[in-house]
């Protein structure tokens, strides 16, 4: 489903966007944008939705794609179009929590670590993966995706976990993977991501 | 008469249509100032109005400002707009006196339309004591309201935005969440209730507020407008050379205001803001939401007052009838390189 919410000042993208919501079906939800504020306020509603949401750039112009509440993007975002002078994209893969969508807990954990497995199968994997809140349980010890993100990490991607979040879990010394961040470079890397998968 | 919708003739809502400070600055660079040593506070200073000191024991202090429609009855947009530029002489700590009505109306607008604007304007002007003594009106076809006003203060209790001090208490008198509910309303997603509050709060002079901050002993002061509370606290911050910690719960928030924040119902000032000031501060773990509201325009919020530490508890108290939505939101400490705001979730 598409919405074509561009020359709207804002709010109006957003509230067209929560409308059809409630009447779209099983297929994402894509909604054209022209400006940087729209772009950001669908990414806020599709959090506080449960949803996940990518950001796809286009010619003068942003497709926020919005997810299935207990869903993923996986195999709704285009893959980049093969362009071997063109600079690797910068894809940024923003976690949030170790359980995949909402409803059941058991079930979102089994989703996000099958989805952390798939990535790690699939070609282009993110330059850089961001774990905050619930997410740093998924990079430190008893995590059972370290492997998959292991093997990501073995194809270039960088993966950092925020280290407000080890300090509140108390589990900052069992960091498993990859690196310690903070919110400035959290917030410049979701500012400058070309393209963002928020789970 | 017909119900008009004045929102609906504005892009922008309110103070949200102000240009951004980091713009503003890159707008007036180079331009000729012309020092003048009785101009106490000029171009040259990022504060709220213009002082010119005319003896040891007054000087004037002018201000302009005018907005596209933030509501879409006329009266209370006449009302908003007069406030929110009246604050701006409260502020500097000083009297409105006079005041001109700047005005663009589209010519097809209803007489009765731009009348309940003025009776708005007029109105609040009367309760601040201020004489509207002329104005100037032209055609637009989006309408905008405001008032060029001129004070009076002692030049020796003028309050700038320089004075805050290390060790001072901050205090902020309105409730944040103005352009989310603004937004809100504009989406119709805000019950009645809570729009009228909201209403009611811009609405609202910062004449009480002021009478009680200059019985204390207040080092620095100004209103929170279009630049959100964060903007404005940056160029307290920048312009007393201090850092300052704020406690996000603090505030008073407008009802619905955080969960539409979540909502994503933002305006688009509060993303310029966060541009202008987000790299001057460390957010800690304040939750999205909350930081939103603290770069949320706010159009005629109100005022942001460095106290001397020993008098904040009486100030408080004392603001509570005048201004019972005040509070303790933040000290004031020494600068020492990097960030100058700091946040904190709670105390």
């Amino acid at each position: 489903m598409v919405l074509d919410a561009r020359g709207k000042a804002c709010p109006q993208p957003v509230v067209l966007a929560l409308r059809a919501l409630e009447t779209r079906g099983e297929e994402p939800l894509d909604v054209m944008v022209d400006n940087d504020a729209a772009v950001q306020n669908l990414q806020r509603m599709a959090a506080q939705k449960g949803c996940p949401a990518a950001v796809l750039p286009g010619e003068g112009m942003w497709t926020v794609r919005i997810g299935q509440p207990d869903g993923s993007l996986a195999g709704h975002i285009p893959e980049a179009a093969p362009c071997p002078t063109c600079a690797p994209e910068n894809a940024v893969v923003a976690i949030g929590s170790d359980t995949m969508g909402r409803g059941s807990d058991e079930l979102g954990k089994l989703l996000m670590k099958s989805y952390l497995y798939a990535l790690a199968q699939l070609d282009n994997p993110p330059r850089t993966m961001l774990f905050f809140n619930g997410g740093a349980k998924l990079t430190t010890e008893g995590s059972e995706s370290l492997d998959d993100l292991r093997a990501l990490e073995e194809q270039g991607t960088e993966i950092l976990t925020c280290g407000t979040c080890l300090d509140y879990y108390g589990i900052k010394d069992k960091l498993a993977i990859g690196s310690v961040t903070n919110m400035y470079r959290i917030a410049e890397l979701l500012r400058t991501a070309d393209r963002l998968v928020q789970l | 008469m017909e119900n008009i919708k004045l929102t609906k003739l504005a892009e922008c809502a309110g103070c949200g249509a102000k240009v951004g400070a980091g713009e503003l600055a890159r707008l007036l660079e180079n331009l000729p100032v012309h020092a003048d040593p009785n101009l106490l506070v000029g171009f040259d200073r990022s504060d709220d109005a213009s002082v010119y000191r005319l003896s040891d024991e007054l000087a004037i202090v002018q201000t302009v400002d005018f907005f596209p429609p933030i509501a879409d009855d006329p009266y209370t947009f006449g009302a908003i707009a007069a406030a929110n530029a009246l604050s701006d002489i409260y502020a500097m700590g000083g009297e409105p006196k006079l005041a001109l009505n700047v005005m663009a109306v589209p010519e097809d607008m209803p007489r009765e339309a731009v009348h309940d604007i003025l009776r708005g304007g007029y109105e609040k002007a009367y309760e601040a004591g201020a004489l509207i003594t002329g104005g100037h009106s032209i055609y637009d076809p989006e309408p905008k309201y405001g008032m060029a006003v001129t004070g009076f203060v002692d030049p020796r209790k003028l309050l700038t935005n320089a004075g805050a001090q290390p060790g001072d208490m901050l205090i902020y008198t309105k409730p944040l969440g103005i352009g989310v509910m603004t937004a809100a309303i504009k989406a119709e997603l805000a019950e009645e209730a809570a729009a009228a509050r909201a209403y009611q709060v811009m609405m609202t002079l910062n004449k009480a507020a002021r009478d009680v901050m200059v019985r204390f002993r207040t080092h620095a002061c100004t209103d929170v407008t279009g630049f959100g509370m964060l903007g404005h606290l940056l160029e307290m911050a920048q312009g007393s050379d201090t850092a300052v910690r704020l406690n996000a719960q603090a505030f008073d928030v407008l009802e619905n205001a955080l969960s539409f924040a979540e909502l994503g119902i933002l305006p688009a000032g509060m993303y310029r803001n966060r541009r202008f000031a987000e790299s001057a501060v460390e957010a800690g773990d304040v939750p999205l939401a909350l930081q939103d509201l603290l770069f949320d325009p706010q159009t005629s919020g109100g005022l942001l007052i460095a106290v001397d530490p020993e008098d904040a508890d009486a100030m408080l108290e004392a603001l509570q009838v005048a201004a019972p939505s005040a509070r303790r939101v933040g000290e004031v400490e020494e600068y020492r390189g990097g960030k100058r705001i700091f946040l904190r979730n709670g105390d």
